[in-house]
């Protein structure tokens, strides 16, 4: 893992007091809050429907046992106790006081955790594969990069007042677990004649207007990666717009302008800029890799694992993937209990699961876009043990990737742009396919629900997607089918006219019958859809 | 309160700007200014007869102006590139580093929050307009004459 070294932690330390700063000018009135939006947006610090919520960031979504405890220990003492973990793989805190903010900010800096520009019309929080480093088909760890470009992107002098926010991630495995082509420049780590290089992809994104980012360089070497972000920002803060935020991202202007067209100014940027010294030397990602080098498996472990205990048997079958280390095992942990908020942990499930990253996983967790924890380096022998441990603590659900492994936003119960509450239809699309079996016999069904249009709960992506609206003032849900943001990334589909709450639900088991019906062998409900199209769907649910 | 900051030697250029228009349809103007949207290049084969480059930024959120300070540096302009507008306190630091050396804030600033401002980060982590070194070329002085 990255550690902070004299100049990461004295930047961090330096953004804690100029923020105490700002909040104390705040609090004495000296700033009003129109003055104060834009400052407390640069550190993360939103305010909503009930409290100000903060969003700490968690880069590349990988973390230390230390890390962890402190995020626990932040949601017990000023919070309510609990944590929630975004499809940004960052952490929000929905209970927050100003005058504890920077405090907080001065807890995280003394395990390098920050806010930075985890709001405001800058580049975020750099996303990656929750198994970058432990996948066995990647060409690189994709967190170097992800790495270089948090440093790169960290107070940009030129890109913090883009026209819209800026959401970069890196992969480097052909199964793409991070929803690469959906963010505003997705970058996969590619070989070409032994050196490492980005292929570049732009103007992905959700929101109102989904897109695909269409692939715009087939490989930018390592060492002009940063030269080349430069250009692709510059065309984009320049010439994207700023007469309507809906039409801001990066995704607009590029659709706007057209690909070519796009592509043409970013090169002639780039031909500008490559010369300019602004790419960091080799030896500098070279030091980031350091960190990342794959830790020392102990070798000749064993590969079996007991599996006498049914239910344990069942929960190793769901959550748990292969390493690319003998004797090794990738944990997922479900934050998807079936009655309880998705993404949500509780301070002391936090500090459980740093515990046994600390114990049984090198000290390492991660977490996912879908919400849900990773423990990356187990040793098989010790599943039995973690099983347990989560078991009592209310994190054994077995349903990875299953229908009620449900990526929601935190809607209308904290968010101060909902138009309708995800959380309760989340827990009541859990209740109703409760059944482990049924579960089991629908197989990977990606449900995502986002309460108003901006979709922060990824429903564009979503096998099934559900995305809350406000008709004259009552709650309404609208169906989409047939999205996916793993590597065939593809938007969903509205089904037709929306649903109330308990309307959709039933809906959703219309379209699962029907799957249940129509599939042939080996067929997931995306790949039927995709066979079947729309019609059938659309028969069955409205009929 | 200070109304106007110059961190150029000498005295400030007193001439008032013209639009880019006027400018590249003209031949004495010396002062110039760019709105947000205006492309800097435009100006680029005038550069050496001009002495003041005035940066408007309509509104804080609007980063147009960020990116023509260093397209105007970047092919060389050495004269004084003024941000002109709704400069805030908060934002000095990185007009600084794109290559503005005066302002001119709609609002005049508080020259000791400037002051805070202007010294609170030690390091920076991009190689920009200033001169500044990033923490990349401290980290490896030896292969980047930092």
């Amino acid at each position: 893992m990255y550690r902070y070294d004299s100049y990461d932690q004295s930047i961090v330390d330096a953004r804690v007091e100029e923020f105490r700063d700002q909040v104390q000018r705040r609090l004495t009135g000296a700033l009003t809050e129109d003055q104060f939006k834009p400052l407390r947006l640069m550190n993360g610090l939103y305010l909503q429907l009930h409290a100000y919520m903060l969003r700490v960031a968690i880069p590349y979504g990988t973390l230390s046992g230390k890390q962890m405890r402190k995020l626990g220990e932040i949601a017990a003492k000023y919070d309510k106790g609990y944590g929630h973990f975004t499809t940004r793989q960052n952490l929000q805190y929905n209970w927050i006081k100003l005058g504890d903010a920077p405090d907080i900010l001065a807890e995280l800096a003394t395990v390098e955790m920050h806010a930075i520009q985890t709001s405001g019309n800058c580049i975020r929080n750099i996303s990656s594969d929750q198994y970058a480093g432990v996948s066995a088909d990647e060409v690189a760890d994709p967190r170097p990069w992800a790495e270089l470009l948090r440093q790169w992107s960290s107070f940009h002098p030129e890109f913090t007042y883009l026209p819209r926010k800026f959401k970069i991630c890196v992969i480097a495995s052909d199964d793409d677990r991070a929803a690469m082509k959906l963010h505003d420049i997705g970058l996969k780590l590619v070989a070409r004649d032994g050196v490492i290089g980005a292929e570049v992809y732009a103007g992905g994104g959700m929101g109102r207007t989904p897109m695909v980012a269409p692939l715009i360089n087939d490989f930018v070497p390592e060492d002009e990666i940063i030269s080349y972000l430069e250009a692709c920002l510059r065309v984009y803060n320049r010439y994207g717009r700023r007469d309507n935020k809906y039409k801001a991202r990066i995704k607009i202007l590029v659709h706007e302008i057209g690909l070519e067209e796009y592509k043409r100014q970013v090169e002639e940027e780039f031909a500008h800029m490559r010369d300019l010294g602004l790419n960091p030397p080799v030896e500098e990602l070279d030091r980031i890799r350091a960190f990342f080098a794959a830790p020392a498996y102990e070798s000749g472990l064993p590969d079996a694992i007991d599996r006498a205990d049914p239910a344990f048997a069942l929960w190793v079958d769901r959550q748990v993937a292969a390493h690319k280390a003998p004797g090794y095992a990738i944990v997922n942990i479900s934050l998807k209990p079936l009655t309880g908020i998705p993404g949500d942990a509780s301070a002391e499930q936090i500090d459980l699961v740093a515990t046994l990253a600390e114990q049984y996983s090198l000290d390492e967790l991660r977490v996912t876009h879908a919400q849900n924890l990773v423990l990356p380096h187990v040793k098989k022998a010790d599943l039995y043990a973690i099983w347990q441990k989560l078991e009592e603590a209310g994190l054994a659900e077995a349903n990875l990737d299953l229908i009620t492994d449900i990526i929601a936003c935190p809607g209308l119960d904290y968010c101060a742009l909902a138009n309708a509450r995800s959380i309760p239809l989340a827990q009541k699309i859990a209740q109703r396919f409760a059944a482990a079996e049924r579960q089991a016999e629908l197989g990977e069904l990606k449900v995502k629900i986002s309460g108003c249009i901006n979709a922060c709960g990824h429903h564009h992506a979503g096998h099934i997607g559900i995305l809350g609206v406000d008709r004259r003032g009552v709650e309404n849900f609208q169906l989409s089918l047939g999205g996916s943001g793993a590597e065939d990334t593809s938007l969903g589909q509205i089904t037709g006219p929306g649903f109330s709450e308990d309307g959709v639900v039933d809906a959703i088991e219309k379209v699962t019958d029907l799957y249940l019906a129509e599939r042939e062998s080996g067929e997931r409900f995306l790949d039927t859809y995709r066979r079947l199209g729309m019609k059938p769907f659309k028969e069955a649910i409205y009929g | 309160m200070v109304e106007f900051l110059s961190f150029r030697d000498g005295e400030a250029t007193q001439e008032p700007s013209v639009t880019v228009e006027a400018f590249t349809g003209q031949t004495n103007s010396t002062a110039v200014r760019i709105e947000a949207g205006e492309d800097a290049r435009e100006l680029l084969p005038h550069l050496d007869r001009l002495s003041l480059v005035e940066v408007n930024f309509p509104a804080y959120g609007d980063g147009r102006g960020y990116s023509a300070a260093r397209i105007l540096r970047e092919s060389g302009y050495q004269g004084e590139l003024r941000a002109v507008g709704d400069v805030l306190v908060d934002q000095i630091v990185a007009m600084r580093r794109c290559g503005f050396d005066s302002f001119h804030p709609a609002k005049p600033l508080d020259d000791a929050a400037v002051d805070r401002a202007l010294n609170r980060y030690a390091d920076v982590y991009q190689k920009a307009i200033d001169g500044r070194a990033p923490v990349w070329a401290k980290r490896h002085p030896e292969t980047t004459n930092g």
